[in-house]
């Protein structure tokens, strides 16, 4: 590599960072190739249904997501209450809650043989009937409770630094407390306002795996169900082909609904709009509205997961944590730990080498590799087996008998690569973070003190890019152990995650045994919800006038165009959280 | 535009025959486009072994780009570049850390995560490990910061910082040290002073240096050469003497210093204008020629007297000296140094003359005139 690389300009870097762009892109490809090449698309009975299925819940998700997250981020910002501020960031806190965990605790709760229905049986007697709660509906609600952080956390942010300066100009110019939220607050945080949305209805086309708790069938569902019901890789991939029609209808919407309008505003050095202070019932009213989806989103069913666990142990606690727990925290820990040592090296690769001055293919294939983040997991997951599976046919045809062997189906490689495809975006995002506080002459200075591509990466970049390095490779173990739709599609035989194994046990309505697995993911998955927050705005709320030079420009400045970019940009932030600042001076 | 193309060649021949052999770098016929906006256009320039050779320029006028494409940073679209006479780029390509080349960057590009002393270490891994420390101790020694090596870049001054970069640079014994607006990161007070330090180390390493600059006192002082550019072109070769006192044309004439330009006359190698008799020229006996005169402000005296026609509008005190801005009779303006003390109000009748022994330029078109045109013979 480094002899290639010492050639005439970098010729190996780039290379690399094309062959990573081509395998980010590759199941996207694949699907969409297909779709266009040979057989035409074969739709499986009941598609319609599907589709209408779809629409109507990413719609309700989306309304649902916009006026909670949304809402609840004017009130924080708006006005003063008892508990405003821990509300402020306990309210951020569902993230951490996938929403295949957040599924079975509620449907546990509601469901005809739950609590709250039993309660309202024995109130009001057993011809109540059952409460249609394995509905769209049902599903719609989890999903609301699990996503709205993504619009709260950016119109929040949103509300509190791009919009002092504009709203201390529209009260100077006359406009009452009301209408100048009306006409300028809520304008300027449109952008943020479609970015949050596109995330969330990215994650809603991405799960397959929370909605079949709800019996509900997307097109991400009718999928999964294909694959694994009956192996036809031609009705998967038409499928697919939809659910991709949907995440580029969704990057379109969001393109529209945010305009034109990108709002550069940095650091504005308003005081920002007064908090009025809520009394007597209002103020009651408004820490109870907080206080209650917190509750419904975290709190209870954390609660309710660990009297599970708590029981599940005190009846035997060997047979909870057994070999297969411990089997299947090891199989999730070494391939997220695989996926983050991959994710990194891509990452430090593509930042690398346009640091050594690649050329627009360079950066073109950089930008590639960061939608990845965007692809719906049922497109990277059978756009995955669409490309081993190619690549099996074109082994065989050059003769060798067995192709690829098992090496996709036996193996958890397509996992990996699916992980790759995935979750490159966040990792490069934060290593580039580092990277772009390094100045290009740093770089340059070794070049001309004579050090070549190689030990400028090991001497100046990599300990430079350190606290990005470690940002990066948090967030993808992270990613990697939550993640529960890729595995499922992916797995070979036997290979059980403990993202899987919760799936499974909850399926089958094994609550108590779930518990512990689950319990363990959430707080993995709290690592991160935390560091976003500390990013985004704590600081710039205690102290309008330092916003300057703590808030994450990031998520304020500009608004990225997709919603992979949203999501890393979040990434960003957290790269900033946690302290490159102590490198320089 | 050829016969500026043709000055510059001719003083880059010069400077490289001067008995020192082949140039440390040389640049032939460079050029250099970002999309379609050329940033170099055919620049020919050589800096002799030992040389400190200064570029200046207007913003974007392509200096900064020269001095990336010497060290590798950038490709040449066309052109060559020689490093010790060896081809780097063109026909062949050498990148930057084979050039030999030392650079020290306008935010000295200090290592953050290393301290001064392996800082400089760093161009050294080529030699001998027991070797290094003393080396080290050299250069840091000649730049006056033996004490700091320990240091982390961050707990140092600017001006430490850009000595550190300095003496990092050296530390390999480049061909070449090329140095990009060294100094613009430092408040004047400090500049005067790291500037002679650094002339002074390069000096005693007997270092050739490109100096990149857009401080007109900067390039005069430094340099044994500079080179004026401007939209990717170079307008003028020649020692700091030259340029001022013989610019090619009325760009480098007003950019290398104050100049005023007044229509004038040459008849019979005299050269006549608003104000009067300027001075004679010699060689230009039989001629008949409208030309302009570029008088720069401490050419022109000014006497009170109250049956003059031009008048003091301006007044700056500047300490030192006192600059008159002065409105002739035809609308014309002329400014002049004056002694710290004197003062002329503004609304002051003046006399205009040229101090005498002056040499002033002599302009046709925006082309300085060296010699008479022919056909303004008589």
């Amino acid at each position: 590599m480094t002899a290639l690389a010492r050639g005439a300009g970098r010729p190996g870097w780039s290379a690399a960072v094309v062959l990573i762009a081509l395998l980010v892109a590759s199941p996207v490809l694949a699907v969409a190739g297909y779709a266009l090449g040979q057989g035409g698309l074969r739709m499986p009975g009941g598609v319609a249904s599907m589709v209408g299925t779809t629409l109507a819940l990413l719609l309700l998700v989306a309304a649902g997501t916009a006026l909670l997250g949304t809402g609840l981020a004017w009130l924080v910002t708006a006005y003063e209450f008892p508990l405003r501020w821990a509300l402020s960031w306990l309210l951020v806190l569902p993230l951490a809650m996938p929403a295949y965990i957040l599924g079975f605790v509620f449907l546990s709760t509601f469901d005809y043989a739950g609590p709250v229905q039993g309660a309202l049986r024995s109130v009001l007697g057993d011809d109540l009937g059952a409460l249609p709660v394995r509905s769209l509906g049902g599903a719609a609600v989890v999903l609301v409770l699990t996503l709205y952080p993504y619009v709260y956390l950016l119109t929040r942010a949103a509300f509190l630094e791009l919009a002092p300066t504009a709203y201390d100009a529209a009260r100077t110019l006359g406009a009452s407390r009301a209408r100048a939220f009306r006409s300028v607050l809520l304008p300027l945080a449109r952008p943020s306002l479609a970015a949050g949305l596109a995330l969330v209805t990215m994650e809603v086309l991405t799960d397959f795996a929370t909605v079949q708790y709800f019996n509900v069938r997307t097109v991400s569902v009718g999928v999964y169900l294909t694959w694994k019901g009956t192996y036809d890789v031609g009705s998967a991939i038409s499928l697919a082909v939809l659910v991709l029609v949907f995440a580029v209808a969704v990057l379109a919407a969001e393109r529209a609904l945010r305009g034109r309008a990108r709002y550069h505003q940095k650091g504005g050095r308003g005081r920002g709009l007064e908090r009025r202070r809520l009394t007597g019932w209002r103020a009651g009213a408004a820490t109870a509205v907080g206080l209650g989806v917190v509750g419904a989103a975290f709190a209870l069913p954390v609660l309710r997961l660990v009297t599970w666990a708590l029981s599940a142990i005190g009846d035997d606690g060997a047979a909870v944590v057994d070999d297969r727990f411990l089997d299947n925290l090891t199989s999730s820990l070494v391939v997220a730990a695989i996926a983050a040592l991959v994710c990194v090296l891509v990452s430090l690769t593509i930042s690398h080498a346009l640091r050594l001055g690649g050329g627009r293919l360079v950066r073109g294939a950089a930008q590639v590799t960061t939608f990845g983040y965007a692809v719906p997991g049922a497109v990277v997951g059978i756009g995955v087996l669409a490309v081993f599976a190619g690549a099996d046919r074109a082994l065989v045809a050059l003769g060798f008998e067995n192709g690829t062997g098992l090496l996709a189906t036996g193996s958890v490689l397509g996992i990996l690569v699916a992980y790759v495809v995935r979750f490159t975006a966040p990792a490069y995002q934060a290593v580039e973070a580092s990277f772009s506080r390094v100045s290009p002459s740093v770089s340059a200075s070794a070049m001309t003190l004579g050090a070549g591509p190689g030990r400028l990466l090991r001497s100046v970049h990599l300990p430079l890019a350190r606290p990005g390095v470690a940002v990066a490779a948090t967030l993808v173990l992270i990613d990697a152990v939550k993640e529960l739709p890729l595995v499922l599609m992916l797995r070979p035989f036997g290979f059980t995650t403990l993202s899987v194994w919760v799936y499974e046990l909850a399926s089958e309505n094994f609550w108590e045994r779930a518990a512990l697995p689950a319990l363990l993911i959430v707080l993995v998955a709290v690592v991160p919800v935390v560091l976003t927050f500390r990013a985004t705005g704590t600081r710039a709320e205690v102290d309008p006038a330092a916003t300057g030079a703590t808030a994450p420009a990031a998520l304020s400045g500009s608004l990225p165009a997709a919603p992979g970019q949203v999501s890393t940009t979040l990434t960003l932030d957290r790269g900033g959280a946690d302290g490159p600042g102590r490198m320089e001076p | 535009m050829t016969s500026t193309r043709s000055t510059t060649v001719g003083g880059a021949t010069v400077g490289s025959t001067v008995g020192y052999g082949v140039p440390a770098l040389e640049l032939v016929a460079a050029t250099k486009s970002y999309g379609s906006h050329p940033a170099v256009r055919g620049v020919d320039l050589a800096v002799t072994a030992g040389e400190v050779v200064t570029v200046i320029g207007p913003s974007g006028c392509g200096k900064s780009t020269l001095l990336r494409l010497a060290a590798g940073l950038e490709r040449p679209d066309g052109g060559e570049v020689r490093v010790g006479g060896k081809v780097v780029a063109g026909p062949t390509w050498v990148p930057p850390e084979r050039r030999r080349v030392g650079m020290v960057f306008q935010d000295h590009a200090l290592f953050p995560h290393l301290d001064v002393a392996r800082n400089v270490a760093f161009g050294l891994d080529e030699l001998p490990r027991a070797q290094r420390a003393g080396r080290v101790a050299e250069v840091l020694e000649l730049v006056g910061l033996s004490h700091l090596g320990h240091r982390h870049p961050h707990e140092l001054s600017g001006g430490e910082q850009q000595r550190v970069a300095l003496a990092r640079a050296l530390a390999p014994r480049p061909t070449v040290v090329l140095l990009d607006e060294p100094f613009s990161s430092l408040d004047a007070n400090l500049r005067t002073q790291v500037r002679a330090q650094t002339l002074e180390a390069l000096h005693e390493t007997g270092s050739a240096a490109l100096v990149v600059t857009h401080d007109q006192t900067e390039a005069l002082s430094m340099g044994d050469r500079l080179a004026v550019l401007k939209d990717g072109l170079v307008r003028q070769v020649g020692t700091p003497h030259e340029v001022y006192e013989s610019p090619s044309g009325r760009f480098v004439a007003s950019f290398m210093g104050e100049a005023d330009f007044l229509p004038a006359h040459v008849r019979d190698a005299l050269l006549t204008c608003e104000i009067g008799v300027v001075s004679t020229v010699p060689g230009w006996g039989r001629t008949d020629l409208d030309v302009e005169v570029m008088l720069r402000p401490h050419e022109v005296a000014l006497r009170v007297d109250r049956a003059s026609t031009h008048r003091v509008e301006r007044v700056e005190y500047h300490g030192a000296f006192v600059l008159h801005h002065v409105r002739l009779a035809s609308g014309s303006t002329v400014r002049s140094w004056q002694q710290h003390g004197v003062q002329h109000a503004p609304g002051t009748p003046v006399a205009v003359s040229v101090v005498p022994g002056s040499r002033p330029v002599l302009l046709a078109g925006d082309d300085a005139l060296s010699a008479p045109p022919d056909a303004a013979r008589r």
